[in-house]
This record gives C-alpha cells, structure tokens and sequence, in this order.
C-alpha cells in the first residue's frame, strides 16, 4: 500500500472521533432506524378487530366466535344486530373483518349439513386484509379437521373454502411461525447499511470542499486513488462496526436466528460496504455541493434498496423493466445473501454469484471515482 | 530556463467561457525573491496562481514551475511546490502537530525525515508551544502561521501563498514577512498576493494586476520613480473636501485626483503648474488651500496606474 494512503486514513479516523455529531449519526441512526423500521413495517398481522353478526345465538355459533378470537388474530371488538350495523362498523374503522353466522348455523351443524359462514373484509388495507384472509382461512381448516368442541355437530365450511377431494398440507421452511421480522430485518440491515456508507463518504469528501482543504490536497501530489481508498477505507471499518451493532439488535432483540456462518456475514458485508461507500465517493467526486452530497446518496440508494432489492416487493412480481434494473442494484444481491445466511444457513456454495456481484461493483465503483476526481478545478 | 529561474510565465491566459479572467499574463520570479502580486479583487490574481499551481489549466500561454510545464506536467510541478490557499486550509478537528504530520504524510516524507521536519518548521512558525492545541481553537495569527507551516513542511523550492495575511493583526502580519525573509533569504522563489500596500513594498518586484492584465511591474522603488510628473498633496477646510474633489477633476492640468484621508493627492506634469492650481482652486471658491509637493507612495502609483487603464 502507498504511504500516502496512510496518513489519510489516520486523519478520517481523528475526524470521525472528535466529532460528537458524525460519530452519533454513525453509531445511533443505524440502530434507530433498525428499530424505526423493524416495528413500523412489521406485516404480522395479530389482533384484528373483528365484528360478529350472529343470528344463530346457540352455543355452537358463541364457541365458533371464540376459535377465532382465542388465536390472538381476531378480537371481537363489536356486536352487530344487523347488517347494517356490520357495514357501520367496517365503514367506521371499528372492525376490519366481519362475521355472519346464519340463523340455522346450529341446525345445519346438527343435522351434519355444511354449515356456511360469511366473512366480509375490509379491503381498503389490502396488505392486512390478505393477511387476515390467510388467517381466517387456516383457522377454518382446523376446524374442519379438528372439530372437537363442535362434535358431534360434524362439518363447518368458511365460505372461502372449497372442500377439496385432496388434502393439503403446507410445510414453511426457514421461517416456520413466517415471522415478519425474521424476513424483515435482515433485509432492513442490507437498506440501512447502503444508505449509511454512501452518506459518509459523499459527506466527508463534500467537506473537503467546503472547507477549502480540497484545494490544498489538489495541489499536492497525491494520486486520485490514494485519496480514494484513503477515504474508504476508514469507513469499511465504522460502517463493520455498525453491522455488530445491527446484528447484535437482530439476533439479541428481534430474535432473528443465524443460523449460517458469522465470517462469511462479516466477509459479505465488508464487500458490500465498499462498493456503497464507492457510490458516496462517486456522486461526491461528481458534485462539490454539499447539500446535493446529502441527498443524492440517499435518493440512489435508499429508495432503490427499498422498492427494487426485493425488500418490499418480490421481484419476480416487478414488470419486466423493473425487473431488469433490480439486476444493477447491489442491495437486492447482498439481501439475497444475508437472508441466506441468517435464514437458510447456507454458505458460499450457492451465495458466490452474489458475492462476485458485489465484489466487481466495488471495483467498478472504485475505478470510477478515481477516474472523476479530476486534479482540477476547472 | 536558467537555473535561477523558479517561475517562468509567458502569455498565461485563462477564460471562463466569454469572460477573460487572466489576459496574456508574463512575468519571471528567480530563487530566493519575493514577488508580489498586487491588485483588486477579482483581478485574476487567484486565478494565476492556481494555474502555477497546476490545479488550473491555462486556456493558452505557457507556464513553467521549478522547470516544469503546468498544463503538461502538473505532478512534478506538485512535487516543487509549496501552496497556502486564500481561507488558511487546515483540519479544524486535527491538532497543530496532526496538520503537520498529515501533511509530511501526504507529500511523502519519510518518517525519520518527517519529525525533524516537523519540528523545524513548528520553531520556525512559532508554533512549539501549541502543538496539541486542536487547529479550532486557535487564534487567526497561529492558524495562518500553521498553514504556511504545512505549505513548507515538504521544503518546496517555490511557494504560493494566495493572500496569506487577510483577516490577521498587524502584529501577527508583520511576523508573517518576517517569516517569508527568512524563508527567501534560504534560497525559496515565493509569489505572494496582496492588497496591503505596505506589504508590497516588501516584496522585490512588484506586479500590478488588473482586470486580469499586468499593467505595471518592477522592484517598488522603481514603480515609484516612474509616476510621471510630480505628485501634490492638497489639504483643504474639512467641509470644502468634495467640493475641492469636483472641482480639481475638471481642471485640465491635473493627471490623477484622489482622496487619502482627509487630504487629496494630485498628479501634475511639473511642478511649475502649482501656482496655476491654486489659483484655479481660488477661483472655484476654494480658500486656504495648502500644496505639498511629496514622495509617492505605491497607493498613488497603484491609483494612477489603474486611472490610466480606465480611460485608455
């Protein structure tokens, strides 16, 4: 390594610690957001208010409302005399879904008949209503197959069920319980940590300029390089920091398992920090102005690591288009690699075209900023 | 190129798009001088130095640095050279010796080289006492004292310093010429800009700068003896100030008319007009006018010079 780099990276090191409000942005944001984030966009969705409509009034419907609200999906949190009550409380935002039970729910029930029953969704959220249909559907099939209370009062059928001549039975693998957290917080690590590193270089870089000190670093021999990876270098630390302070957030509070191997996270993650760090120095060696070093790295990476990295929306459900452009955008690798290694376990075998990805990005984005920062101011 | 020759300067121009910020510009500065450059703001004196410095590219003209060819050798020109920016460019966070060190660093001084330097231009600045102090809180002398210190610390034989004493005491600014003697007296060709008089006449040669054109050059003293004719100070009733002002700008004879102070400075051909010009501040209604004929100072020279370049 050239000498030169050195006392670059030693004087980013002093920088970054005595100054109080770069190194709280650097140590508390990331965190805060994990928790922002992690509670904010959590899509378990428990504790439904739900508004019964029952006309049957025998015990059979009461034990029917309670194997839904006893599943902690469900609470009652109205009673309709009719139908336009129901659709009051929906319309009122007092409940979200609702439940008819027919006047002869217990009869059918009794004579072995189907029973039908009728849920009306608010369709409005349809993020919690598809959820709540989900719900609504797989407590149905206990009941049809485990109808133990309902005895000998045989058959209950939710609407939405068709009786099938086959039985189905789904087996969820790596995340059993589908805890939103287990899918959300890795993902989130990948969104926080890109914003993050392309934030402190594109800052410290804008800074230079700002305080004239760039004129004087200009003007001396160094090599754009030097100055390059003096520059990042640094931050791949502080930024491996923030990732022990995310992972321990994750694993310790959210109850995240890891369940793959702690170096090959550690080795990904440095490799995806530089190539983010790379797209700060970029943008900053394209602009001098501060203010568009603030926001240009968030608006290229955050919202792309949000919407196309498969974060939010699976990508396989994106347009064609989109579709193509998630394929440049180095979030969506890493969190195919990180939820890998947290969720599935697996290791380089499978996750090294990602790896590769991000290892050619950082270079390129390396290569590519030497090249833009001109010796020259004009 | 004679060895003794650290800058040579031939045609420099440099235009940003229509506007010509530095026109046709040539000038030569030998080791050990101290070259002043002298004019307005705007005048295009940053502008020239930056493009000594190599962080500019000339438009056209040729620029030589310690031998070197700006526009096509920039990296040897860096290695020679020693550059103090107009705001005194320092890390704010790093201490005193921290400067310093980063900035051996950076010019790629070896270790063992690094400290003695180090300590050298700490003694020689002043600055031993403050080493630890954070570069934030110190005061404008010390910091302006600690940026040339970082600008020499790699011992350039040719030393930019773009305005290096605005916004400092004078105690603390005649300390700093002081420093840039010593550094001369040692063999260092420097180009300094300024628009402190009495600093300029501190420098060897002196070159006026305006509108991005030199329009006069040469060792101050010089620069002095050439302002033709002679020149008349004209001390006047405080209340009859502007009026005297209006009056002498229409009186043919009078070259350039200028106010220092509380007085007014007056260009004449020769000194046989004198009598001529009391009587016509006479017949202007302007009483007990007194006329002193004095040694032009490089303000009056300055004022003349650019006076002329106005009407021409």
């Amino acid at each position: 390594m050239s000498s030169r780099i050195l006392p670059i990276m030693k004087k980013e090191f002093i920088e970054v610690w005595r100054d109080p409000r770069s190194l709280g942005f650097i140590l508390v944001m990331p965190v805060m957001m994990l928790f922002l984030y992690g509670y904010g966009i959590s899509s378990d969705v428990k504790r439904v208010p739900l508004v019964v409509y029952d006309r049957d009034g025998r015990p059979p419907a009461r034990e029917l409302v309670n194997r839904f609200t006893s599943t902690d999906y469900f609470v009652v949190t109205a009673r309709a005399e009719s139908l336009r009550d129901l659709r009051s409380a929906i319309d009122r935002g007092q409940a979200k879904v609702g439940l008819v039970i027919p006047e002869d729910f217990s009869r059918n029930l009794g004579a072995g008949r189907p029973a039908p029953i009728q849920f009306v969704v608010d369709g409005s959220d349809s993020n919690t209503a598809s959820i709540a249909i989900g719900n609504i559907a797989s407590i149905g099939k206990s009941l049809e197959t485990t109808p133990q209370d309902l005895r000998p009062h045989a058959l209950i059928v939710p609407r939405m069920d068709l009786l099938l001549p086959i039985e189905l039975r789904t087996w969820v693998w790596y995340n059993p319980e589908l805890k939103s957290a287990n899918f959300l917080i890795p993902g989130l690590t990948a969104v926080i940590l890109m914003m993050l590193a392309a934030l402190l270089t594109s800052l410290t870089v804008a800074r230079e300029w700002e305080r004239g000190t760039m004129e004087s670093l200009i003007a001396s021999p160094l090599h754009p390089y030097e100055l390059m990876v003096g520059k990042i270098l640094p931050y791949v630390v502080i930024g491996l920091v923030c990732v022990v302070f995310i992972l321990l957030a994750a694993v310790f509070w959210f109850r995240v398992p890891l369940r793959g191997s702690l170096v090959l996270l550690t080795a990904s993650s440095t490799i995806f920090l530089l190539g983010a760090l790379g797209i700060g120095l970029f943008i900053s060696a394209a602009t001098k102005n501060q203010q568009v070093a603030f926001q240009l790295p968030i608006l290229v990476t955050m919202l792309p690591a949000l919407l196309l990295s498969g974060f939010f929306y699976p990508i396989e459900n994106m347009p064609p288009i989109l579709q193509a452009i998630t394929a440049i955008i180095p979030a969506r690798y890493f969190l195919v690699i990180i939820r890998g290694i947290f969720l599935k376990g697996v290791g380089l075998a499978i996750l090294w075209k990602e790896l590769l990805f991000l290892g050619a990005f950082a270079l390129l984005m390396l290569i590519a900023s030497s090249a833009k920062f001109q010796k020259r101011l004009g | 190129m004679s060895a003794d020759l650290a800058i040579q300067v031939t045609d420099l121009s440099k235009r940003f798009g229509k506007f010509v910020a530095v026109d046709r510009v040539s000038f030569e500065v030998r080791r050990g001088e101290v070259f002043g450059f002298l004019g307005p703001n705007g005048s295009g004196k940053s502008t020239t130095i930056r493009m000594l410095c190599g962080i500019l590219l000339p438009s056209s003209g040729v620029g030589r640095v310690a031998g070197y060819d700006v526009a096509r050798e920039p990296e040897q020109v860096r290695q020679n050279i020693g550059y103090m920016s107009q705001k005194f460019s320092l890390y704010e966070e790093l201490t005193v010796q921290e400067n310093l060190d980063f900035f051996a660093g950076i010019y790629g001084l070896p270790a063992s080289q690094a400290a003695t330097r180090r300590e050298e231009v700490l003694s020689m600045g002043g600055l031993s006492g403050e080493r630890d102090a954070l570069t934030r809180d110190l005061p404008g002398g010390l910091r302006q004292r600690l940026a040339i210190a970082c600008a020499v610390i790699h011992r350039p034989p040719v030393l930019f310093l773009d305005e290096p004493t605005a916004g400092v005491d004078p105690i603390s600014r005649r300390e700093f010429w002081e420093l840039i003697r010593t550094m001369a007296a040692a063999g260092t060709a420097i180009l300094v800009t300024t628009h402190y008089m009495d600093e300029a006449e501190q420098c060897r040669t002196l070159a006026f700068i305006y509108q991005g054109r030199i329009i006069a050059s040469g060792p101050p003293a010089r620069l002095k003896a050439n302002l033709q004719g002679c020149l008349l100070e004209v001390q006047v009733a405080p209340g009859a100030l502007m009026p005297a002002l209006q009056a002498l700008q229409t009186y043919p004879e009078a070259g350039d008319v200028a106010m220092f102070g509380a007085a007014l400075h007056v260009t004449l051909a020769s000194r046989q007009s004198v009598p001529a010009l009391r009587a016509f501040l006479q017949a202007k209604g302007i009483a007990g006018a007194q006329t002193d004929t004095i040694v032009p100072s490089l303000e009056d020279v300055f004022v003349s010079l650019v006076t002329r370049e106005a009407e021409a």
